[in-house]
């Protein structure tokens, strides 16, 4: 199914992206870094449309990392694709990874207060729906015992006891910023929020887009 | 009081020293020597041929004893300085040393006294400065330095150049005006000033950037500068020194500059390599020291001298080879070493920076009284100028440049606080003292310019810079652990490798996984016994769970499982179980003792470590329950839990109250007696002399013993004690409180009490 330009179909043209709904942050993807996603985005899919879960086996690099299933798991994640729907996506197209992909961006040095704030919420709301798995909206604590789990599943050395029982600290440690009687059920995004008040986590999660010519990952 | 206590022995000290200075020529000639080497034909007074009883001879001890009371001086002012609570916030500590410095050279100017030759070219390069080099290596916090790295290199290297060269430049331009009678200074010598002048010593504004939480980018742009803005100043230094010893400036082509400049790169990189090649053959030799645990400590020190001084015979950076040897040996090292030789590494390297940073800012102070100074008011007013204007003009060069390459770039108040605390200290004085006399005729203008512009940076800018911090409003970071924040920057750490693996962007997020990796598989495998790869969240974890259960069992809690039981019993409806009281007394030891585990911003200050209170309190606990112990073995009773009411009859057995009451006893016991055999006061001296000992001495040796049970560092098993006396305990004591030390695992501390 490859044309003369490996374009099956046509492709999207590189565009500045514009934001499906006015409340959603500022449109501030440059068409350079469009561009260079779009060709990663044709290596992984190799040339087709869209992406499934298996491609992302092809990138040997990943393969290492712990929680390579959940970080695979947030790209069909329905929630993050700003659907409406819940559940799982089979496929991705090019604007859903870009999607996915916006949530990376490093905050711009002149946003205001409330699309700071808007910002941050948004990055957060990815991280939460990578703990809760289930997509039930609340953290358990099965589900948080999971994912330190997994973040310690590269040390063959712990025992699952120790990981159970750090989670569990941590647990206890979110009951006491949430008050006690939200945890047992489990973490709701407005909790989740709290814990993080005060640690500026927006300056941690972005990918720096350099415009440089990248080493291609995926063979 | 203790205030009054110490302002008594600081007055006497002075007195004392006052006294020894000025009755110096009296001693000599009322008291006899102590040997009378030509005796010749047994041809003398009367004197000669009786044995004295008792003889003074104070030219034997002179140096040693004059050095030892500076410090001490210098040391009781640092203790006064911080009693009063005022003060600190005031003023940074330079400040009182400096101070005290002027007031022992304003003692012995009066007395017109030969100062103590403490300070030549071997003494400093070889004595003084690696201490203090190698503590700012060792503390240095290596993840964000790292994270880093880039913009520190960039600004450090280049502001250090920039600096150097638009000083020297500048005042070689000043200095062709006729009218400031400056013509004979030549370009070399105007660039070696410049190269003197721009090394910065920043210590009180990282002081006053911790106090205020300043966020971390900011403090470790700071940190790194003065770290490797040393190495840089001292190559500059001697390659400007080579280039005047070639005697005749007109010699030098423009092969000799470009050699310059390899040069700079060959010491500097070499410097670096030749650390990382020590670092790792130290680390390796601690692998098998666990028998011989004594040595540990010196072979830390030892390595990273030993580096130092290889580097300086190659004429290679030997700072820079220091400061790498102990970012290096640190990690690994940390890993093998016992308890307590980590504890004694850490407080010696303290203890020996804190000395010798003394003695620097004492033989300054000492310096400024005197007569060797030449006042030309062009060149002190425009060196002080355009160290602020060009340091100014550097950090916004310089920074508007690097911002485009930062995904978070420095504001324009994060640029304005950086070009304030460029404070100058230690380093520039040492090297203006040490010019050479016969290449720089005028000298003496140097110290005397280096010393205005020390004393205006350290006291005008030092006062302010507090102030303009807290009004800037810089951005803050914040100081809270967690174990939840733990995880989640590890889990973003990962979540960022992975989308950059698939984006396809190579990144030092990457670079760093790779290291670690590799760390992993080759390198703490031979470097480190018994290697069991440890992950910062279960060390985390340990520590708070050891510390939960410490607090736990003291206070008595109903809670008589640990968290890990509460919430093993499985489903979440268990819980609910928990009355509130119980929940609300869990929370309340939660949030006061999970947030306070080891810091992650450094505690930057050279004189003191980071104390923290609850580890204090968790000790006092410890020691408490031991005792009650210890106190129902013997009475026969093994079950130590059944009389929660006993624990208040305990004594504490910390030591804070022995020795000063003891002490104080004593210096009343003091009469000043007034007949010519015996100085009145030396014997003043001699008894203060052994008050100020034994508080010091006991004052370590709490340190020492409440921070070798410390487990903020490292996660350790419980060491549980018994003392053999409950009594004082003097410095004598401590190898049997060591060997009466057993070895208990967590599992088993759980079951004593549980």
């Amino acid at each position: 199914m490859s044309s003369a330009n490996g374009c099956p179909g046509g492709c999207p043209v590189p565009r500045e992206l514009t934001p499906p709904s006015p409340l959603s942050f500022p449109p501030t993807v440059t068409s350079e870094q469009i561009e260079h996603l779009h060709r990663r985005f044709k290596q992984l899919s190799r040339d087709q449309l869209t992406i499934r879960k298996e491609n992302f086996d092809s990138i040997p690099d990943l393969e290492f990392n712990p929680i390579r299933g959940k970080i695979v798991h947030a790209f069909f994640d329905k929630r993050n694709l700003r659907q409406e729907s819940d559940g799982l996506a089979d496929e991705i197209n090019f604007e859903d990874f870009l999607t996915i992909m916006s949530y990376f961006r490093p905050i711009e040095m002149n946003m205001d207060e409330e699309q700071l704030d808007r910002f941050r919420k948004e990055k957060l709301k990815f991280l939460f729906h990578m703990y809760d798995s289930d997509h039930d909206g609340k953290i358990t604590l099965q589900e948080y015992r999971n994912v330190v789990e997994e973040l310690l599943s590269g040390n063959p050395h712990l025992e699952k006891e120790s990981a159970r029982s750090i989670a569990d600290g941590a647990m206890m440690e979110a009951a006491s910023i949430c008050g006690p009687d939200q945890v047992y059920e489990g973490i709701t995004f407005e909790d989740f929020l709290k814990m993080w008040q005060g640690i500026d986590i927006e300056t941690k999660m972005h990918v720096r887009f350099l415009n440089m010519d990248t080493i291609a990952h995926c063979y | 009081s203790p205030l009054l206590n110490l302002l008594l022995s600081l007055l006497s000290l002075v007195y004392c020293s006052a006294a020894a200075y000025v009755d110096k020529p009296n001693l000599s000639k009322s008291f006899l020597p102590r040997y009378e080497p030509d005796h010749g034909g047994a041809v003398g007074s009367s004197q000669d041929t009786r044995l004295h009883v008792f003889t003074v001879d104070y030219d034997y001890v002179q140096i040693p004893y004059e050095v030892t009371l500076w410090i001490l001086l210098a040391s009781l002012a640092k203790i006064g300085f911080h009693l009063y609570h005022r003060l600190p916030r005031l003023m940074p500590e330079s400040c009182i040393l400096i101070a005290i410095g002027a007031l022992v050279g304003a003692i012995i100017f009066a007395s017109d006294h030969k100062s103590p030759p403490v300070m030549n070219t071997s003494i400093y390069f070889l004595y003084l400065l690696p201490p203090i080099v190698l503590e700012e290596g060792y503390f240095m916090p290596t993840r964000p330095f790292f994270e880093n790295f880039g913009s520190i290199l960039w600004w450090s290297v280049l502001g250090s150049l920039l600096n150097s060269f638009g000083i020297g430049l500048s005042l070689y331009g000043v200095c062709q005006i006729e009218a400031f009678g400056l013509t004979d200074l030549n370009l070399l010598q105007n660039l070696l000033f410049g190269s003197m002048i721009s090394a910065v010593d920043p210590v009180a504004a990282l002081v006053v950037f911790e106090e205020a939480s300043v966020n971390e980018q900011l403090y470790m742009m700071i940190f790194g500068e003065s770290l490797l803005n040393d190495g840089i100043t001292v190559v500059l230094y001697n390659i400007f020194i080579a280039f005047t010893q070639m005697h005749r400036y007109e010699e030098i082509e423009s092969i000799d500059v470009f050699a310059g400049f390899a040069r700079f790169f060959v010491v500097g990189l070499g410097g670096v390599l030749f650390g990382i090649v020590f670092g790792f053959v130290s680390a390796f030799m601690t692998r098998f020291t666990h028998n011989v645990s004594a040595i540990e400590p010196l072979l830390v020190f030892m390595f990273s001298y030993l580096s130092y001084l290889s580097a300086e015979t190659l004429y290679i950076s030997g700072i820079l080879a220091m400061t790498a040897c102990a970012v290096t040996m640190k990690k690994y090292v940390e890993e093998n070493v016992s308890q307590n030789s980590y504890t004694t590494i850490k407080y010696f390297m303290k203890m020996l920076s804190s000395v010798s940073e003394t003695l620097i800012f004492v033989f300054m102070g000492v310096s400024t009284v005197g007569k060797n100074h030449e006042w030309n008011w062009a060149f002190i007013c425009f060196t002080l100028l355009f160290c602020l204007v060009w340091r100014t003009l550097s950090v916004f060069a310089l920074f508007y440049i690097s911002n485009k390459f930062r995904t978070y770039p420095f504001t324009f108040k994060d640029q304005l606080i950086i070009s304030y605390s460029g404070l100058r200290g230690a380093s520039s004085f040492s090297l203006a003292f040490l010019l050479p006399v016969n290449l720089f005729p005028r000298k003496k203008m140097f110290i005397t310019a280096t010393l205005v512009v020390i004393y205006f940076t350290v006291f005008i800018q030092g006062i302010t810079i507090g102030p303009l911090v807290r009004y800037l409003d810089v951005k803050k970071t914040n100081k809270k652990e967690s174990i939840n924040e733990e995880i989640h920057v590890r889990l973003m750490d990962h979540l960022k490798a992975g989308i950059e693996d698939i984006c396809g962007h190579w990144s030092h997020y990457q670079l760093r996984d790779k290291f670690k990796k590799f760390d992993n598989k080759y390198l703490k495998k031979i470097l480190i016994r018994e290697h069991q790869p440890k992950s910062s969240i279960v060390s985390l974890y340990k520590k708070m769970e050891i510390k939960l259960a410490i607090e736990m069992a003291e206070s008595g809690m109903k809670i008589s499982k640990s968290s890990t039981a509460s919430l093993q019993r499985g489903r979440n409806r268990r819980v609910h179980r928990l009355s509130p009281a119980e929940v609300e007394s869990m929370r309340d030891v939660l949030a006061h003792n999970l947030y306070q585990v080891r810091q992650r911003a450094p505690a930057y200050s050279r004189h003191n470590l980071p104390t923290n209170t609850n580890e204090k309190q968790a000790q006092e606990i410890l020691i408490r329950r031991q005792h009650s112990l210890r106190q129902s073995c013997r009475k026969g009773n093994s079950l130590p839990w059944g009389r929660p009411a006993r624990t208040t009859e305990v004594r504490y057995l910390s030591l804070p109250q022995g020795p000063s009451q003891h002490t104080r006893q004593k210096a009343r016991r003091v009469t000043f007696t007034g007949n010519g055999s015996l100085h009145p006061s030396l014997l003043s001296f001699l008894s203060v002399f052994y008050m100020v000992i034994t508080a010091a001495v006991s004052v370590s040796f709490q340190h020492c013993l409440v921070s070798s049970f410390s487990l903020s560092h490292k996660c350790r098993p419980i060491l549980t004690y018994t003392l053999s006396k409950e009594t004082e305990v003097s410095s004598t004591e401590l190898p049997s409180v060591r060997e009466n030390m057993e070895f208990r695992t967590p599992e088993c501390f759980h079951c004593l009490h549980l």
